[in-house]
């Protein structure tokens, strides 16, 4: 029965904004673009900040890794034919960093070799990395095929090799290649498995798995290929010698990561004669995103805030419009004896059957633009729901607040002055 | 609670008059002057009667009739309508006494213009809460009753000014009040739609309707079976 008389004053609402298109669908404007505008905004803005999130969350925010560099002064001495230029972390470092922090849960060593790999007919220059079965704990990715590196492949100094997903294409390796053998250099390795990496490339930041080919034993790779590069480029040849290129030590808690990172800069620049390294901690560039998200969502909050505003603005306008044009309407109405409150209730239901309306249509716009973003432009939005809620939210409290007003103040004429009005 | 069918407000009374006005005063304060738009106004009228008001511009006419219909509050002074004292009513209970006890007819229609001849006819009972379908068919009987009923589903602008009364006529009679009141009906009209307007309220007044019905002209005046003549916010006289 409620619901019924509720339903007639509903029609009767619609009736009477149909009643007035030109008016009406003004109205419904403002919400719509403030609706839309906010939606849209904040979809672009959450998406650009998910995608720096997601790309340092990938490289494990209790991690702190360490790259080795080759020193500034030295990269400018190409001409003076340094015969050997040594520089890099040290397999002593991984003790160190092992024993003299309490939060490290583990470290990781990471020799990156370049040799060519040979599977059958097919040869490829393959980055390969040398670490050890930790490296699959801090840099988790799912398994493909067969297994991942094991303790005991460095207790017996196994020739094995687990291909990335990466590597395998590269060599045309599937998953009846597991088992099968392949040469590195001038040794044979057994592929054991395929793992999936980090393929994406167009990120600012560097995944330590990126565009490698293959994961061996650190220790047979030292064993094998040992510490000494030779690389050729542009016609002169630069030998160098590292021990380790990467250590990933990983930190027991969030809270411990950056006092950690402290501790071992300073431990390594006791060690280390030149600064042969650089530090970096995934948490810092995750809190620094943060920190520019927030002020990314701060200032879209303001501009969208600002929009809705003037979205409001229009409605207000439109309906102070429309009571004065409606004056004399709702002094009839009242000399035949509507009540002030059923005055009200009457331009209450029709602002918010406009504002629905017209939120609703918002909502379609805000979800629209950003999918033509994404797929046009293919930039990555993401639609919150409490973007939706929030918009729809204060767009509708605007316009029902500004809608009501000017009736209300209608309302309150007397009859015999409203019906003067022309 | 919504009524079902149209039911008559009027209870059967004694020989109690439809509206008694005790030494009613409406002033007026514009700055430091005042306006007795009404300087004490003390009249009956009787239940059944057909009356007119008469009297130069700006004597009062219409702020006695806004008085009388509820639209208006008397500064001071009593007011009793079907014996029941209204001075002290606040505004709800006045739109309540409007919506049911009185029909209110105006020199300039008054019509939504947005909205059909029935939804016109229909308004006091949307706001009685009565449900569409007997609202409706009410609507279509007092139309008829106007001959309107071809007319049904225009709007005002689309009708003459004598179909657009009859309209509003139509809408007074909707609640079934016991008083009716007309603030010069036929001024807008010619001498012959006139006529006919004021032939409708004769047989409405025939029905046994309290009409009160302002007025410039003697001729519509000489329908009214008594005239109230006004001056200055007073009485002059009183005839018939
Ligand atoms: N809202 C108001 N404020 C101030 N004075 C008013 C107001 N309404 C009416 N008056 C004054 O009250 C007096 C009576 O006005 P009223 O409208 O009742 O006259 P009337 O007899 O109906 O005149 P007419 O024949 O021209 O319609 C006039 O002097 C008018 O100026
Ligand atoms: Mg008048």
């Amino acid at each position: 029965m409620l619901l019924a008389k509720n339903m007639r004053e509903i029609k009767l609402g619609i009736k009477s904004l149909m009643q007035h298109k030109l008016r009406s669908s003004l109205t419904m404007l403002g919400m719509v673009f403030g609706v839309g505008s906010v939606i849209a905004m904040l979809a672009v803005g959450e998406g650009a900040s998910k995608q720096a999130l997601e790309e340092i969350r990938k490289l494990g925010s209790n991690n702190i890794i360490i790259t080795a560099q080759k020193p500034m002064d030295e990269q400018g001495q190409q001409k003076t034919r340094i015969l050997m230029s040594i520089y890099g972390l040290l397999y002593e470092d991984v003790e160190r960093i092992a024993q003299s922090f309490a939060h490290v849960l583990r470290v990781v060593p990471v020799k990156i070799i370049r040799k060519q790999g040979r599977l059958t007919e097919r040869a490829m220059d393959m980055r390969i990395l040398g670490t050890t079965p930790d490296w699959f704990k801090l840099v988790q990715r799912p398994l493909i095929a067969g297994r991942t590196l094991a303790p005991y492949d460095l207790e017996n100094f196994s020739n094995v090799v687990v291909l990335t997903e990466y590597g395998a294409r590269r060599l045309l390796a599937t998953r009846s290649t597991l088992g099968q053998t392949i040469r590195l250099g001038s040794d044979y390795f057994e592929i054991i498995g395929i793992i999936q990496n980090e393929s994406s490339q167009g990120g600012a930041l560097q995944s330590p798995d990126q565009q490698i080919d293959a994961y061996i034993p650190i220790n047979v790779a030292k064993a094998n290929f040992g510490d000494v590069f030779t690389q050729s480029s542009a016609g002169s040849r630069t030998r160098e010698l590292v021990e380790l290129h990467q250590i990933i030590a990983e930190v027991d808690q969030t809270t411990n990561v950056e006092s950690t990172a402290a501790g071992i800069e300073a431990m390594l620049e006791r060690f280390h004669k030149k600064k042969d390294y650089v530090l970096s901690v995934p948490l810092a560039l995750l809190r620094q995103a943060e920190a520019t998200k927030r002020t990314f969502n701060i200032v879209l909050g303001s501009i969208a805030g600002i929009s809705l505003l003037v979205g409001g603005i229009g409605i207000m306008n439109i309906m102070l419009a429309s009571v004065t044009e409606r004056t004399r309407e709702i002094g009839i109405r009242r000399a035949i004896g509507a009540k002030r409150s059923q005055i009200v209730r009457q331009f209450l239901i029709e602002t918010v059957v406009l504002s629905t309306t017209g939120g609703l249509i918002g909502i379609a716009i805000g979800l629209f633009i950003p999918w033509m973003i994404t797929t046009v432009a293919k930039m990555p939005t993401v639609v919150t729901p409490s973007s939706l809620i929030l918009s729809l939210g204060i767009s509708m409290a605007i316009g029902i607040i500004f809608g009501i007003y000017p009736a209300v103040r209608a309302a309150a004429l007397d009859p015999i002055i409203a019906l003067r009005h022309e | 609670m919504p009524m079902t069918a149209i039911q008559s407000n009027r209870k059967p009374r004694g020989r109690e008059p439809e509206a008694l006005l005790e030494d009613i005063r409406k002033i007026y304060t514009m700055g430091s002057t005042e306006v007795h738009a009404l300087a004490g106004v003390s009249v009956v009228f009787e239940h059944g009667s057909f009356w007119a008001i008469l009297g130069t511009s700006g004597s009062g006419k219409s702020t006695l009739l806004n008085v009388l219909g509820c639209l208006d509050r008397p500064t001071s002074g009593r007011y009793l309508l079907q014996g029941r004292d209204i001075s002290s009513l606040d505004d709800d209970a006045l739109s309540e006494i409007r919506l049911r006890n009185i029909g209110f007819i105006f020199q300039s229609f008054n019509l939504i213009q947005q909205s059909t001849v029935e939804e016109n006819i229909q308004l006091p009972l949307y706001y009685q809460g009565v449900d569409a379908e007997s609202s409706s068919r009410r609507a279509r009987k007092l139309a008829a009753l106007v001959g309107l009923e071809d007319r049904l589903h225009h709007r005002p602008m689309e009708l003459s000014g004598g179909q657009q009364q009859r309209v509003a006529i139509a809408r007074s009679l909707a609640n079934d009040p016991g008083l009716l009141l007309a603030d010069e009906p036929t001024g807008n009209l010619d001498s012959k739609t006139s006529a006919e307007i004021m032939r409708l309220l004769c047989d409405l007044n025939e029905q046994g309707k309290t009409i009160i019905m302002v007025t410039h002209e003697p001729d519509i005046a000489a329908f009214a079976h008594k005239r109230l003549y006004m001056k200055d916010g007073a009485i002059e006289r009183l005839e018939g």
